[in-house]
């Protein structure tokens, strides 16, 4: 009755099910409606083309953190340093937006270029550690993010603009904001940068599916002695899944830097657009389409959720409990892959 | 027979949640009601019943203890005066993050509010932007500058009572060395730092005031740390100005006054009286709080907006006096008379003008060269 394929479809599609069930009980338990704060948070979403413009606007780096968590996930390795690579990222795309003067057809990419060198060179070091001295990617990219937030910040105050929070706004052939997309969603801030998101995931699949490189890339994610054995060079594929992952990330922090924003600020915390590219990749199975969707979904809670406390009177804290419901059922996917097999077991 | 359990399970959770949903029903439609009549404020514009007002939080959040919270205290006080309550005339939004700021302005547009306040100068940016949009809407921004012909800015003089909390500061001192903690290095924070050395060296140019940035608004913990080594290197009484990071430097100080009550330990608070904070026992570590009350500045741009003098493009600056900056005296064991008198003085001499107080680092740097 389910194959296996159908199964792992099922899982995420179950969890979030689940998520959305608990998160009305407690809706209940706290004495709020869950109809009206499900409706709430749809209308906040998709209420009227603004709103959706926005939902767009925020899926967009999702998309990328997501797939940059996916794809070292992919090869085996465990990427948090996403958030600094998006914060390098942000920061380098800015940068190039300001400092250089050039016609938007050069201008443009090299400032998207540049976030994603930026990002890539953020996972580089992580990925030479752990290739040449076996050093875990784990902590050198959680440090790695608080190296990235701390010198970001100084060379915002310090160096780009003259003290001051921010920086100026970057010059319209550096920014991906287009009047057309704002004026067809009555100016929301959704940006061109949706495109090369979605091109980042169809990169993603090809790249892991249809080549010789992605293969070796899997496979050192499956087994990295057999790897190995087989004559894999496992450390230079734990290098370039690091860089090909930080490029992502980087990308992500362009589309905040050069599409939403248009500028950089001193941060006081984390973005957390690299942490929830793990909750992301993870609720997507770590394969392109499903980090798409799974993006969407995640852009879709975070945007309604804010019409929540307005529409519903419900606070917006218990769409994070939600979004943390889904991932638990995420992360407990055995449980449910038991019970869907159980189902499979008893209707054949 | 596991499968069966599990439908048990699953059926009875679902008959509490009727039964809950049930008791829910009613207050979720109460505020139903509530939602619709907020939308509909703009239909006659400057009229005193429809008037509406929303204010859209940074990601410090509406409990924040600080001036998120204090600027939602001032709108309640602002709808009890009208007959407005919450959904009803007045309303705040949230920001989770950074890029929730334009959301929630656009937000709060589209539901017809006539005046919308950004609450902190994180916010400078999405007003600018959705003022422009939006030039039918007033919007008002505090602690930060935005020129737009509907958009009032609301600063306050935070170096005038950071100045007074200094000279308390360098009276209280008995290891001539204070130390000031900032959130953010910024423009803003800058300010309360130049005003707090200068009233220091106003009273004693010898004590030394060691200044530390944490980075953060949000992170108690670096607070806690950086408290903990200040104390330990001597100083003894600190100033915070890091909002939630602030909590850190009060647990830090309750805890070397639980383990030595003799120790003269103190804290100074700020936006709001943290004189709650300090408590520990019948002991409180908070000498005093640089009370800046935001409440009283988005009470009155509130009613001013109501009766048709919204003061739009300009700079309405509040200090001293206008008592929407002071110096709290909740503690009055540890704000001796002497203290009170001081700080009395110098503040009359800042309303009087003949002290400048200084508001940029530069400032306080030939401010303080100066005596």
């Amino acid at each position: 009755m389910f194959s296996n394929r159908l199964v792992n479809i099922l899982i995420p599609i179950v969890s979030v099910f689940l998520g959305l069930l608990v998160g009305a009980f407690i809706m209940l338990g706290f004495g709020y409606n869950p109809f009206l704060g499900y409706l709430a948070l749809w209308n906040g979403a998709f209420g009227d083309s603004y709103f959706f413009g926005e939902t767009l606007r925020q899926v967009t780096p999702y998309i990328l953190s997501g797939l940059a968590v996916a794809f070292a996930f992919r090869t085996g390795l465990f990427n948090i340093g996403v958030e600094g690579q998006v914060i390098v990222g942000w920061l380098a795309s800015v940068w190039v937006g300001l400092a250089i003067d050039a016609p938007m057809i050069i201008h443009l990419p090299l400032a998207v270029l540049a976030a994603a060198l930026a990002g890539a060179a953020w996972g580089f070091l992580p990925g030479l550690l752990k290739a040449k001295l076996g050093v875990h990617e784990v902590i050198v990219t959680i440090m790695m993010n608080y190296i990235a937030l701390y010198t970001s910040n100084s060379l915002v105050r310090n160096v780009i603009s003259d003290g001051k929070d921010r920086t100026e706004r970057v010059p319209e052939t550096a920014s991906l904001t287009s009047e057309w997309l704002a004026s067809l969603t009555q100016y929301s801030r959704l940006h061109y940068g949706l495109l090369i998101a979605l091109f980042a995931a169809a990169i993603m699949w090809f790249l892991l599916n249809k080549t010789a490189r992605g293969y070796e890339l899997r496979a050192v994610g499956f087994n990295q002695d057999a790897s190995r054995y087989a004559g894999m060079n496992v450390g230079r594929n734990i290098i370039l899944s690091m860089v090909i992952s930080g490029a992502f990330a980087g990308l992500a922090g362009a589309m905040e830097g050069i599409g939403t924003f248009g500028y950089q600020s001193v941060k006081g915390g984390f973005t957390n657009i690299g942490f929830d590219g793990i909750a992301v990749a993870l609720l997507g199975g770590n394969v392109a389409i499903g980090v798409v969707l799974a993006a969407f979904l995640f852009g879709t809670l975070k945007i309604g959720a804010l019409n929540m406390p307005t529409g519903a009177g419900v606070p917006t804290e218990l769409v994070d409990i939600v979004i943390a419901m889904i991932i638990f059922f995420v992360a407990s996917s055995y449980m449910i892959r038991w019970f869907l097999l159980k189902v499979k077991k008893e209707g054949k | 027979m596991k499968s069966r359990r599990f439908l048990l399970v699953f059926s009875l959770l679902l008959a509490l949640g009727m039964i809950l949903g049930a008791c829910g029903s009613s207050e979720g439609g109460s505020n139903e009601s509530d939602g619709s009549n907020g939308g509909n404020g703009n239909s006659e514009e400057g009229s005193k019943d429809d008037f509406s007002v929303a204010m859209v939080t940074d990601v410090g959040g509406i409990d924040d203890k600080s001036f998120n919270q204090s600027a939602w205290e001032g709108l309640q006080a602002f709808g009890k005066e009208n007959g407005m309550e919450k959904g009803q005339g007045i309303d705040y939004a949230q920001s989770a993050s950074d890029a929730d700021y334009n959301t929630n302005l656009n937000r709060l547009v589209r539901s017809d509010y006539d005046l919308i306040f950004g609450i902190g100068f994180l916010l400078a940016p999405a007003i600018e932007e959705v003022a422009d949009q939006n030039p039918e809407t007033k919007f008002s921004i505090v602690d930060s500058v935005v020129e737009k012909d509907n958009v009032a800015s609301i600063v306050f003089k935070e170096h005038q009572g950071s100045f007074l909390v200094g000279v308390a500061a360098a009276m209280k001192t008995e290891s001539d060395q204070v130390g000031f903690i900032g959130g953010v290095d910024s423009d803003l924070i800058n300010k309360f730092e130049a005003g707090f050395r200068a009233g220091v060296k106003s009273v004693n140019p010898a004590i030394e005031v060691k200044v530390q940035y944490a980075g953060a608004f949000d992170a108690p913990d670096d607070g806690k740390a950086i408290a903990s080594n200040m104390y330990s290197q001597g100083v003894d009484v600190i100033y915070h100005a890091s909002g939630g990071t602030g909590n850190g430097v009060f647990a830090q100080a309750k805890d070397l006054k639980q383990n030595d009550p003799e120790r003269n330990i103190w804290v100074i608070g700020v936006d709001r009286d943290q004189h709650e904070e300090g408590q520990i026992g019948d002991m409180n570590v908070t000498l005093t709080s640089m009370v800046k009350r935001v409440d009283i500045a988005v009470q009155d741009i509130s009613t001013k907006a109501m009766n048709g003098e919204f003061p739009g493009g300009e700079v309405v600056e509040y200090g001293l006096e206008d008592d929407a900056i002071s110096v709290a005296t909740t503690n009055e064991e540890a704000m001796t008379e002497e203290i009170k008198t001081a700080v009395e003085d110098w503040k009359q001499k800042i309303v009087d003008g003949e002290v400048e107080v200084p508001s940029t680092q530069e400032e306080a740097k030939s401010f303080i060269d100066s005596l």
